[in-house]
């Protein structure tokens, strides 16, 4: 879609002509992630309008405990040192960021007395600057008060090489300075168009100076408040054993009235997403079940039991497949799938046409994903009320039939095609999962329709995700034809997701096959085109920008996007929650509760 | 006897320090980084995983690794994790209290189902209970713990919603209440452990006694107008243990170990899951800790099951 076209949408929102969510899911359905298409609608001076979430009861506290499973257990309680989203949500629970994201892509603030904007001073006018307003009166879970300083804290605490914490990417590029005692402005080295990364979700956690300021640096794993979290959330620490569980008992000076509702909360860790789901939908031990990675059929059966019921959020998450543009087999310079090397049948472009004609979305997003999976044809996601104009998905085995027949691939006496005596014989691997073998069955079936002979590998999930230099079967070597796992948007922009397509991050050899693009794409028209995305300042244009690079990715065939898949959560009937595709499930953890 | 407890200490010791160098090495070259999550995070820039190498000495010569560790060891620092940055030694006393309950009482349970079973079967040999026991014995020891665990959460939990299926360390009622809640939580895995563990023991308990049973020194007894039960208990079962009892002492480390499938289904937190679930992870401190009090726990048992078998069975001698 151009930017005219866009900007047209924009100003029907602003009249009153269209109204604001139909905009943000046209964007989706064109590959903008909502928190993007909701900064669009802010840069242009639209306030956003934002729902709060219903809260119905009257006073803080008298629910009870919130019991909570998550299969994968936390390992440590600092935000700034967390692995993955399991330890991030454990410290979510205590410790909170100045705004979290909702579900439209809007944000919230939770320390912010409220968000900035344009028309209230908070952003600049060259997007170099952001201002934030603190709320007043919040207090550390010991009573201490929180001001600018602690934010100033958390900015240095992360930058800091020697602490080595993970969220360092996003605070070593700005300058945070306290402008009074609850105003800080942070400091943007060039002009930023997504401004919201620096203490917003997951990874703007703010952490009490007067507690760990005497452990910066090498000194900030001998903290003892990395395992005894004090923060401003709406639970205080009881206990943390790493990897089982985490409790919580209510804090009640919490900043926001009536809030939190439950007297308790318990996390527990371990076991598998069957089970978790059983306890949750089936035998009602449990409240809360984290990412429910169970076939539809059979949440569905335990769903009967009436006890609980499966949310389903959507999020830029997508199972995919990837073309390699490479030859798997020749070993060059030490390294398989050498980019200097070229694939004897995925170079032609009429091949990477016909396979993507033969994935059969709509059969794997019935039968095996159900409520679970939305089949998609861009690779940021897609609702399905929506179709892309740029780019449609199409299951058609005969026209893939007639594309390789075209191109020069004839049947041989066993049925599989070849040209110039080399055969149609691939390898597509993925990690031990039952959804995903049940996907690669079928389409192995429907490419044996096609005269592809398809082998069918599977790796278990903790190598093949691992980035093992030594193990073969990693995904970031790619030593096979085609590979199929989901990608996860793990930062609502889009900048830090289409990165997996930049020729510099192609993984190879010589960055230990760390790189981004594993699918060794390279294409000197996308590079250009993402890097005026990056310095472009008018959030119109660079989602523009993005849906163009979206498409060619796309259109090029070198990866094929199956399902666009929502998080699948499982919550007791009864329990109220506020749940968001864009940031952590216990982004907004206060406003849960349980109806009577 | 007291040299000869010397000599095997004295022969333990390097043992000891063998299978710590044997494991330590084997993990220092198998591939796998415990930082690698951080590697695919696209948000967490390479200087922070370099930094985490240098910090956590992932980068010095084998060696070096090997002496600071043993070091540490000797001083009772038992090492710092590298996932969840706390020490090693407070991760797994965490866990002890579990490990011991649950497994424990699973091998007390297998032991008194294996005991008087195996007894009376031998007893009474090729009678019906002795052919029912048998069966059943097969049958248990061929149905592996996944399989039944999950067979008994189906039906007590789920069907009959009489138990709770998820392991909770943290009661938070007291008192009698709390006995009663433990009890309903951990039935399930401790007959899961037990009767795949008591029904092998019954068959080597049989044996044992079928091998005694038929000796003369029985039919003595018999003959001198003892009563059956006296011939049985005083005179076979006694001498029948003896082999038991090493078979039982040496099973010992394997309550340390944990059960890592049984400890899986229910959620457990016990050693077992945080073994594998460190192994997973490259979380090289903590596998080193826990294999090595397992080996550790392995060389003092077998002793002790020495000792053991020496003064229960005054035929054997120390040399």
């Amino acid at each position: 879609m151009e930017e005219r076209a866009v900007r047209k949408l924009i100003e029907n929102v602003r009249v009153g002509k269209l109204p604001r969510r139909s905009f943000v899911q046209k964007m989706v359905a064109l590959g903008i992630s909502a928190p993007m298409a909701s900064m669009m609608l802010m840069h242009a001076g639209i306030a956003q309008v934002v729902n709060a979430p219903v809260y119905k009861p009257a006073k803080r506290g008298g629910g009870g405990a919130l019991k909570v499973l998550w299969w994968q257990g936390a390992t440590l309680l600092q935000p700034h040192f967390a692995a993955g989203t399991k330890d991030q949500e454990g410290s979510r629970i205590f410790y909170e960021p100045l705004a979290v994201w909702d579900n439209e892509g809007n944000l919230v603030p939770i320390l912010a007395a409220e968000i900035p904007t344009r028309a209230n001073g908070g952003l600049s006018a060259d997007g170099k600057s952001v201002l934030w307003k603190l709320k007043k009166g919040v207090t550390w879970h010991d009573g201490q008060p929180f001001t600018a300083d602690d934010c100033v804290f958390t900015w240095e605490f992360a930058r800091d090489p020697a602490t080595a914490a993970v969220t360092s990417g996003i605070y070593k590029d700005v300058k945070v300075e306290k402008v009074d005692s609850h105003t800080i402005r942070v400091n943007y080295s060039r002009a930023t168009p997504f401004w919201a990364t620096a203490f917003v979700a997951a990874e703007g956690m703010i952490i009490p100076k007067h507690l760990f300021a005497p452990y910066i640096g090498g000194k900030s794993r001998e903290a003892p408040n990395n395992l005894k979290p004090i923060g401003t959330g709406p639970y205080k620490f009881v206990d943390f054993k790493p990897g089982d569980i985490v409790r919580g008992e209510i804090y009640n000076n919490y900043h926001m009235p009536n809030r939190p509702f439950f007297d308790s909360i318990e996390m527990k860790g371990g076991g598998d997403a069957a089970s978790a789901a059983r306890a949750v939908l089936q035998t009602g031990e449990y409240d809360y079940a984290w990412n429910l990675q169970v076939e539809d059929e059979v949440l569905k059966r335990m769903e009967a039991g009436g006890k609980g019921r499966t949310h389903i959020i959507p999020s830029g998450d997508i199972e995919f497949i990837q073309v390699n543009p490479t030859d798997p087999v020749a070993e060059v310079d030490g390294e398989r799938s050498s980019i200097k090397t070229k694939h004897f049948a995925f170079t032609e472009p009429a091949v990477r046409q016909a396979l993507g004609l033969l994935a059969d979305r709509k059969g794997i997003q019935e039968f095996i994903y159900g409520r679970t999976g939305i089949a998609t044809s861009n690779f940021v996601n897609n609702p399905p009320r929506f179709r892309s104009p740029n780019t449609k998905w199409e299951f058609n085995i005969d026209k893939a039939n007639q594309l390789l027949d075209g191109a020069g691939w004839k049947r041989g006496a066993d049925g599989v095609r070849e040209k110039g005596g080399k055969k149609m014989k691939f390898v597509l691997q993925t990690s031990v999962n039952g959804i995903r073998q049940k996907e690669q069955a079928v389409i192995k079936q429907a490419c044996q329709k096609a005269g592809i002979d398809l082998e069918l590998k599977s790796i278990t999930a903790a190598v093949f995700f691992s980035s093992d230099v030594a193990n073969p079967d990693t995904y970031g070597k790619f030593y096979c034809d085609l590979q199929m796992y989901t990608t996860t948007m793990t930062q609502p922009d889009a900048e830090r997701f289409m990165d997996q397509y930049l020729t510099k991050e192609v993984s190879s050899k010589a960055n230990k096959w760390q790189g981004r693009n594993i699918c060794r794409w390279q294409n000197a028209e996308y590079d250009r085109i993402y890097a005026q995305g990056e310095g472009e300042l008018d959030p119109v244009k660079r989602a523009a920008l993005f849906i163009q690079l979206n498409d060619m990715v796309v259109n090029d065939g070198v990866v094929i996007p199956l399902i666009s898949r929502p998080r699948v959560r499982g919550a007791a009937l009864n329990l109220v929650t506020t749940l968001s595709g864009w940031d952590l499930d216990f982004g907004q953890l206060q406003n849960w509760y349980r109806e009577a | 006897m007291g040299s000869y407890l010397l000599r095997r200490l004295l022969v333990a010791l390097p043992s000891v320090l063998g299978i710590s160098v044997v494991l330590f090495t084997v993990l220092a070259l198998a591939p796998g980084d415990p930082f690698e999550e951080l590697a695919t995070n696209p948000n967490v820039p390479a200087e922070v995983r370099a930094m985490l190498r240098i910090k956590f000495g992932l980068d010095d010569p084998i060696w070096q690794r090997y002496f600071r560790w043993l070091g540490a060891m000797l001083q009772g620092d038992w090492g710092f994790s590298f996932i969840s940055r706390v020490d090693v030694d407070k991760l797994i006393l965490q866990r002890v209290p579990v490990t011991l309950a649950v497994i424990g009482a699973s091998q007390l349970l297998a032991l008194l189902i294996a005991l008087p079973v195996g007894i009376y079967s031998a007893a009474k040999p090729y009678s019906w209970f002795d052919r029912i026991a048998s069966t059943l014995a097969f049958v248990g020891f061929s149905l592996p713990t996944f399989f039944t665990g999950l067979l008994l959460i189906l039906l007590f939990s789920i069907k009959l919603d009489w138990l709770p299926f998820v392991f909770r360390s943290d009661i938070s009622e007291t008192g009698a209440q709390w006995w009663w809640q433990q009890l309903r939580q951990s039935i399930m895995p401790v007959m899961v452990l037990g009767l795949f563990q008591g029904a092998s023991w019954t068959r080597y308990v049989r044996s044992a006694m079928l091998d005694v049973i038929r000796l003369d020194y029985v039919t003595t007894a018999r003959s001198k107008g003892l009563k059956e039960r006296v011939v049985v208990m005083k005179h076979v079962v006694r001498n029948a243990l003896i082999p038991v009892v090493t078979l039982v002492a040496l099973q010992m480390p394997a309550v340390f170990g944990g059960a890592i499938i049984t400890e899986q289904i229910f959620r457990i937190p016990g050693i077992g899951s945080l073994l594998i679930d460190a192994i997973l992870r490259n979380d090289t401190p903590v596998i080193m800790a826990v294999t090595f009090v397992f080996a550790c726990l392995v060389i003092l048992f077998n002793l002790i099951a020495d000792l053991l078998y020496g003064w229960l069975d005054p035929r054997i001698s120390y040399r």
